[in-house]
This record gives C-alpha cells, structure tokens and sequence, in this order.
C-alpha cells in the first residue's frame, strides 16, 4: 500500500511536470501579448504526431524527439506570423474564435494525414524497465526520466527568462510592450519567438507524454483545458504561479482518483464508493480552482485581472 | 436604410425556416426538416448565449453545460418513466415522466440553480478568467456525466419513444419541427422584449461602461447574474428539444466542442443582433450538411470559414447582409 501510494505521488509530479511545459507557454503567450490560444493543445499534437511519424521512419526515439520540437515551433511561428499576429488588437471574443477555428484545422487536417487510428510510439531500449527506488518500490525508468527531463526544462525555462538578454526582453514586454518598442527592440519578432518557444514546449510535452499513452487526434484537448485550470490557479501571466498551478493540479488530480475511492471504502460498500470516489475524483481540480478563485479571484500569484 | 436591411434580412430567414420544412413536407423528405428542426433547436441555444455574450459583453465558454443539463433532464425523466422508478421516495417522491413541458420545467430550473452557482463564481472574475472558469465549470459537468455510472455514463442515454406535448403527435417529424419553432419564436421574442426593458439597457450600459452604471446606483454584479442565468435556461430548454431530437442524450452534449459550437453559431450570424444565432445555425447546418456530404474532412473548410470570418467579417452573416457593422 505505501510503495502503491509512492507511486502515486511521482505520477502526480509527473503529470505536474508535464502541465507545466503546456501551462508555461500559454502563460507567456497571454501575459506578453495578452493572447488567449486555445489552439495550444494542438501544437501539443503536432509535436506527438511529429515524433511518432519520425521514430517510425528513422527508428530512432532521440530523432523524433528533436523532431517534436522543431514541427512544434515551425508550426508555432508560422501560425503566429500568419494569423495570430492579426488577432493581438482584437477582444479575447475574437481570439477565441479564430484559434477555435485553428483546432477545427489542426485536428481535421493531422487526421487527413495520419488517420483516425491512434499511432504508438515506444521507449528507447536503455529507458525501459523499472528502477529501484529504495527497498522493494519500484518505479518505471521512463517515467522517472520524464520528470527529469521535465525538471530540467523547467529550471531552463527559469534561467531563461531570468538571466539571458531575451529573458528580459519577454519581461520588458510583459511590463510595457510600448516602451520597449521605443527602446528598438523588434517587438514583431520577439512575439514570434515567444509564441514558437511556447509551441515547442507544448510539442515536447506531446512526445514525452505520447510516449506513455498513445498519440491521436484530439489529444490536447484535455490537457489544454486543465492548463488553462492551472494558469488560472497560478495566475494569467505568471511563470511562477504556473509551476505552483501545475503541481497543484498534478498532485490533487492523481491523489484524488487514487485515494477518493479508498476513503469512501471506509464507510461505503465497494462498488458505490467507486462510483461516487471516481466521479468526485474527476470534479476535484475544479473544485480547488473554485476555491482558489473565491479566496484571490486573480489566481495565487496574478496581478489584478 | 440599414436598420430597414436587416429587418429585410430578418424576414427572409424567418420565411425560409418555416418555408423549407412545409416544401421538404410536400416532396416527402423527412430528412430535410429534421435538419430545420436541428437549425430552430440550435439558434435557440444560440438566442440564450447571445443575451450574454452580445447583449451583456461576457464571453461564456461553458454554455454546454446548460445544453447539457437540459437534455440530461429530457433523459433521466424518460428512463425513470420507463422503468416505472420513482427518481426519488423520500421524504417525498418524485417519479419520471414522458411529458415535455414537465421535462421543461425541471430544465428550467435545475439549469437556473446551476447558473446561479457556476455565475456567481465566475462573474467576480473578467476577462480572459471569465472565459477560462466558465470552460472549467463546464467540464467539470462534463467529466462527472462520464464518470457517473447511473445515467449511462460515457456511453449516454437513450430516449426510447420521443417525449410527448399534449395534442401533438410528437413523433411526426413536422408536428415536432414546429413546436421548435415556436419555442424558437417564444425565446426570441422574450428576448428582444428583455434587451429593450429597463433591465435590457441596464445589461448593455454594464457591458460598455460598468463604472458609469455603478455611478448611477446600478450594480453590474447583479444584471449581470441575472442575465447569465436567463440565458442559460434559455439553451437548457433547447438542449432539452436536442434530446428529443435525437432521442438520445450523451455527454458530448457537455463537451467544450458543443460549447464552441454555439458561440460560433452565434458569431457565423452575428453578436448582438436579435437573428444572428438563427443566420449562424442556418449557416452552420446547410455547411455541415454540404460539405459533408462531399468531403469526409469537412471541419477542415469550416474552420478555415470560421477564421476568414472572424478576421475579415467582424459582423457575421447578418453584419456583411445588412452593409453595417454593430459595435459590440
């Protein structure tokens, strides 16, 4: 039961982790150019669909992995100078239509292509198996790697924005998007490289994630939707609160569906405690966001919405 | 000039929508009229969004989440009729029934007490918040229609003979097309009586100057609760015509992509006009049902629609007719 429960929690980082690749672009998107992308997830798409397609043709997992990344901000860049660019001026009505309409076209043309069969992408050989992780607990290698890799993006993404000249580009921007203009910065293509940065961080969390489940059209919806519960937790715009959101929502998710059903065992018979555990469990995240938003209606760590 | 287009447009659609279904009736194509019967069900959600989101400036990403309760409420009353169990015994009982205008009123008001709810959340937030929360709320209804057993779950429910309306063979596909009609006619007109009222003007002052309104002693809050609720009973009644529709509900009624459905009817048609949501849906259903028919992928074309109208024709179908572009 307790290794059952250590599991648990490392698959709660996991997903946090993997949340925070997809929140934190979304987050910068919105808090440099105030641009609500529900197409994000679709981006999370291309990258998974990237590196499935390339591990196939080449054989190798590390190929496709590049790959996502690189299918990820193409298609990211390319999107923001030739639709997104337009959208910047206009009211979040109008965002939210035009990126609606951008998933319409990602998923409808990636199924064109691909199919409606979902493709499968595997471990690398070095990374399957299970390591020890003290005494008799176990944990898959590939997983466990995921959150490194994760990890380190994370603290990447910090130094980034923290210490290199870009970083304080995208915070100037963030700040006031008119002065640094005044200052020379090319304010058009900062935007263009902060959008395609945000895309390859979502493609990247579509291969690692694509490699645990399968990869199909469609898949970025729900991981878009709970970026956005933990943008809105963390606060639009804040890197920060996207890390706290991320693990927030991670660990609640994860837990909730491992350890509701249990509780409710304690005073329930089995098969209705699951019933009323499980769908509780899948109401929890939101729940908490409710929370959150009576007690700070501007998220954990937002400025005044 | 305008004002005397669009009212020319106006009429034109609304001939059109009882025209087509009595001419699919004389060529004998029950096929068509339920595709009319689908465009009033569908511009009546869009009429419910529109008081909201065109009329009171929010931009409410969860109307699915009331599409859906009414037609859950269509469904769960059926089922319990039809296997003769009480939904509940004590402390009083309530039993299933097979009639609408039951079926309505239970719409009504569980969509009411849930709006009352998930708005007085969301609407102490703005903004792009405003339109992430009403998402959330929405899938968090739509996550529990999936993992709660009883009502089928994932896999839905089904309305085994369609609901009955007293003096109605509600069956016959063109008896069923006009009592949407006409409760697509009741909600319109509820509506344009509503935004002209005092508390119409109140919600339109809220949506372009909220400060002035709170100067002159009128609460935004409250307006706007109020019209965020009447809008959702308003796409809960036509959620619960959806059920009957297709005598079957699931839980992609509740799905983001159903609540994105409805914005773009409203949007295709134009915002804040009185038959945008019915110019939308009209729209919407005459190109599913064309480009479906030659092209397996046609979501593709729509969204490529979708965003050449959103970038170029702010109106919508009605806004580009009528040569003028409202400012909403």
């Amino acid at each position: 039961m307790f290794s059952l429960f250590l599991e648990q929690l490392l698959n709660g980082l996991q997903s946090g982790v993997m949340l925070f690749l997809m929140a934190s672009g979304l987050t910068l998107v919105f808090g440099v150019m105030g641009l609500i992308n529900l197409a994000h997830g679709s981006l999370y798409m291309v990258g998974a669909f990237a590196c499935a397609a390339v591990a196939a043709w080449t054989g190798s997992f590390w190929l496709g992995l590049v790959a996502s990344l690189m299918a990820a901000a193409i298609a990211g860049a390319l999107v923001e100078m030739l639709i997104i660019r337009r959208l910047y001026n206009r009211d979040h009505l109008d965002q939210v239509l035009a990126t609606f309409a951008l998933i319409l076209i990602f998923s409808e043309g990636t199924r064109w292509i691909f199919g409606s069969f979902p493709l499968f992408l595997s471990v690398p050989d070095f990374l399957t198996g299970t390591v020890v992780l003290g005494g008799s607990f176990e944990y898959p290698l590939f997983r466990l790697a995921i959150i490194i890799a994760g990890l380190a993006v994370a603290v990447g993404l910090f130094l980034l924005i923290g210490k290199t000249r870009l970083g304080i580009r995208i915070r100037a921007g963030e700040a006031d998007r008119g002065m640094i203009a005044a200052l020379g910065v090319d304010i058009d293509r900062l935007y263009t490289v902060v959008f395609a940065l945000g895309a390859a961080l979502a493609g990247l969390a579509g291969a690692f994630v694509g490699t645990t489940q399968s990869v199909q059209v469609g898949m970025g919806e729900p991981v878009l939707i709970l970026a956005f519960v933990v943008i809105v937790i963390g606060g639009i715009g804040s890197i920060k609160g996207a890390l706290v959101g991320s693990l927030l929502v991670g660990f609640t998710d994860t837990m909730g569906r491992f350890l509701l059903p249990h509780l409710f065992a304690t005073f329930l018979d089995p098969s209705s405690a699951t019933a009323i555990g499980s769908a509780l469990a899948s109401m929890l995240i939101y729940i908490v966001m409710a929370l959150v938003l009576f007690l700070r209606p501007s998220g954990l760590f937002g400025t005044a919405a | 000039m305008t004002m005397n287009r669009e009212f020319l447009i106006n009429s034109i659609l609304a001939i059109a929508l009882v025209a087509v279904p009595l001419i699919a009736l004389g060529m004998d194509e029950p096929f068509i009229i339920t595709l009319a019967t689908k465009v009033a069900i569908f511009a009546m959600a869009g009429v419910g969004l529109n008081l909201v989101l065109g009329y009171g400036g929010l931009v409410s990403f969860g109307h699915a989440a009331f599409f859906g309760i009414g037609g859950y409420a269509a469904g769960i009353l059926a089922s319990h009729a039809l296997n003769y169990e009480p939904i509940m015994e004590s402390p009083f009982l309530i039993e299933g029934t097979t009639q609408m205008i039951i079926i309505w009123i239970v719409a009504l008001i569980v969509s009411a007490l849930v709006a009352l709810v998930i708005g007085a959340i969301t609407l102490r937030t703005s903004g792009v918040y405003f339109i992430m929360i009403t998402l959330a709320f929405a899938q968090m209804i739509y996550y529990f229609a999936i993992s709660w057993p009883a009502y089928g779950g994932e896999d839905g429910l089904s309305i085994y003979v369609r609901n009955g309306f007293p003096g109605l063979n509600t069956l016959d596909p063109i008896s069923f097309f006009a009592l949407c009609a006409v409760m697509l006619a009741i909600a319109m007109a509820f509506s344009a009586v509503l935004i002209r009222s005092r508390f119409g003007l109140a919600l339109q002052g809220a949506r372009q100057n909220p400060q002035r309104m709170t100067a002159v002693g009128i609460a935004p809050f409250r307006i706007r609760l109020v019209a965020f609720v009447v809008s959702a009973m308003i796409t809960a009644l036509a959620g619960a015509l959806y059920a009957d529709l297709n005598r079957f509900v699931s839980p992609t009624m509740l799905s983001w992509h159903m609540s994105g459905e409805i914005m773009v009817f409203v949007i295709l048609g134009g915002v804040g006009r009185l038959f945008g949501p019915l110019a939308g849906a009209a729209l919407y259903i005459i190109l599913e049902h064309l480009l479906g028919g030659v092209w397996e992928f046609w979501q593709l074309p729509l969204g490529v629609l979708l965003l050449l109208v959103v970038l170029f024709a702010r109106g919508g179908l009605v806004g580009v007719l009528a040569g003028e572009r409202k400012h909403v």
